[in-house]
């Protein structure tokens, strides 16, 4: 889905919310990606205008979770190990985002291209 | 003129029944407390049926075949079941391998050129060896939910939340705390607090047996979750090797309530909650 | 635009957050709240969360802004009815929200609120041994 503007992140909370529900992940996990995902969201809004979102749910052996793919066409990140630091941020912000979000999730990955933008793929498993 | 093997087989049936059926009754490794004649019998009725039914000159060489789908499930239903009920692989195994025995007992009963005799039972072995396989997959399966289940339970048990008082919770720790056991411990105690309205929790740690800084990490993430909700938290039962420990891999627990004993930090507990404890025949009052 | 109620009890302000955040809606309550403070001289601020499932690091600086701008006008803000799922996020997040006075729901948090006023200058001591150990 497209997140554009600040009203879209509560919907697309639900959204994923649902997608969570769905494979009875439990309420702490559940609260834990939210919150990633809303992280993520916010960064991507800041700082590339908005971008693009795909949930979709996978499975590995007996375990199920959601992945989540946040693609945007922002100016990148010049520095990512940088960035993975607590407390750095180039806006003024906690700077908590992308360390805190990776915290969060089971799997974290990020790719970036200076110019180009830049792509986030987290998985959150059910019970992990 | 021969009767092709499947013809043979379906006339059979029964005597193969009969033979398998006697020759698992007769094995000193059948167990009748688990399981009793009469079960034995319908599921090996079951399975001869369904495999007489699918079993065709095209699909005897091909065990991946859909037509034995039917075969398989009956298959995996009985071996899923008997692991969970802790039957030995031996006797499983020989559930399965008894059927190939008396099959070809039958079949060499009833051909007598010994060419067609070799070639179908060789077929006959290779068919029924996979089924072998599938049994074994899903006994496996059956076993490692088994082995699941019991982890969800251990971990379950191993921490409970313990009101010791109105408004006190304590929580006795034992065995290692690693990531996971920790998100149990902090849910299960959030959880707790909330229902009960308790302000003060003391997590006991005297049955850990080592707190290295993940450990510490994990019990500092207790405590500050704990103050979010709005409640104070008490570690307690930390004996001295422990203390050792901590101060030489230099983790600082200086803002966290550390009590020896679960004894002092409930007589903490006590003190911030503003109440006291007294004997009932206390001649004099020091306390006033 | 849609805003936050804040009720006004005695000495102190009530904010019940009944829905989602969303960015827009935590900024006007932070600037709501603090003019309400200064226009109600409210000496306390009880902030009930327990309807809220999810805390991000936004909300939780949000929090501790509207924390420290009460403190510097004289009123305490104490966050009151945390979800334990969001308590145990915001700890992993890296967010302990230091600074920030938490009481398991509204009554509480109320007394806690009375006895930090009754007690303020009278015994500072006393009032950090029993909420701040």
């Amino acid at each position: 889905m497209q997140v554009e503007k600040d009203q879209d992140v509560v919907p697309f909370r639900n959204r994923v919310k649902e997608f969570a529900v769905k494979i009875k992940m439990g309420l702490v996990n559940q609260t834990k990606l939210i919150t990633a995902a809303s992280e993520l969201v916010r960064n991507m809004l800041k700082y590339a205008n908005g971008g693009e979102i795909e949930i979709e749910i996978i499975s590995r052996g007996r375990d199920n979770g959601v992945k989540l793919t946040f693609k945007d066409k922002g100016p990148g990140i010049l520095d990512i190990k940088l960035a993975m630091q607590d407390g750095y941020s180039t806006g003024k912000s906690l700077g908590l985002g992308l360390p805190g979000a990776k915290r969060l999730v089971s799997e974290f990955d990020i790719k970036s291209i200076l110019g180009q933008g830049t792509t986030i793929t987290v998985i959150k498993w059910a019970n992990g | 003129m021969q009767d092709n093997i499947f013809q043979i087989l379906q006339k059979k049936k029964d005597q193969i029944l009969e033979v398998w059926i006697k020759t698992q009754i007769n094995s000193p490794d059948l167990r009748d407390e688990l399981i009793s004649n009469e079960d034995l019998r319908s599921s090996c009725e079951e399975l001869i049926n369904n495999l007489m039914s699918s079993l065709n000159e095209e699909n005897i060489n091909n065990p991946h075949s859909p037509d034995f789908d039917g075969v398989n499930e009956i298959l995996a239903g009985i071996s899923f079941s008997q692991a969970k009920k802790g039957f030995n692989p031996r006797e499983t195994a020989f559930f399965i391998i008894g059927l190939k025995e008396a099959l070809i007992h039958v079949l060499q009963e009833e051909v007598s050129d010994p060419q067609i005799l070799f070639s179908e039972s060789l077929k006959l072995t290779r068919l029924m060896d996979n089924f072998s396989i599938i049994t074994f997959e899903t006994f496996i399966r059956g076993r490692e939910e088994v082995i699941l289940r019991q982890t969800d339970e251990i971990s379950e048990i191993s921490t409970p939340v313990i009101r010791i008082w109105d408004g006190i919770l304590a929580l006795p720790i034992i065995g290692t705390l690693d990531s996971s056991r920790t998100q149990i411990v902090m849910e299960n105690l959030l959880q707790e607090i909330v229902e009960t309205g308790s302000s003060i929790a003391i997590l006991d740690i005297s049955g850990v047996p080592a707190v290295d800084s993940l450990v510490a990490q994990h019990l500092m993430k207790t405590v500050s979750a704990t103050r979010l909700m709005g409640a104070e938290c008490i570690i307690s039962g930390i004996r001295p090797e422990i203390a050792q420990t901590i101060v030489h891999l230099g983790i600082d627990l200086s803002n966290i309530v550390t009590k020896a004993t679960l004894a002092s930090a409930l007589k903490f507990a006590f003190r911030s909650m503003r109440l006291e404890v007294k004997a009932v025949v206390a001649k004099e009052n020091k306390n006033s | 635009m849609d805003r936050i109620p804040i009720l006004r009890m005695g000495h102190f302000l009530l904010v019940t957050i009944q829905v989602d955040l969303y960015d827009r809606l935590a900024l006007n309550l932070e600037a709501d709240l603090v003019q309400m403070v200064s226009k109600t001289s409210a000496q306390g601020v009880l902030i009930d969360i327990s309807a809220v499932s999810i805390v991000d690091s936004f909300m939780g600086r949000i929090i501790g802004n509207i924390a420290s701008m009460c403190k510097i006008m004289d009123a305490h803000t104490v966050v009151v009815g945390m979800q334990p799922a969001v308590a145990i996020t915001l700890i992993e997040l890296g967010l302990p929200l230091k600074g920030v006075y938490t009481a398991l729901d509204v009554q509480k948090g109320m007394n806690l609120l009375t006895s930090m006023i009754g007690s303020q200058g009278e015994d500072e001591d006393e009032e950090e041994d029993d909420f701040d150990s």
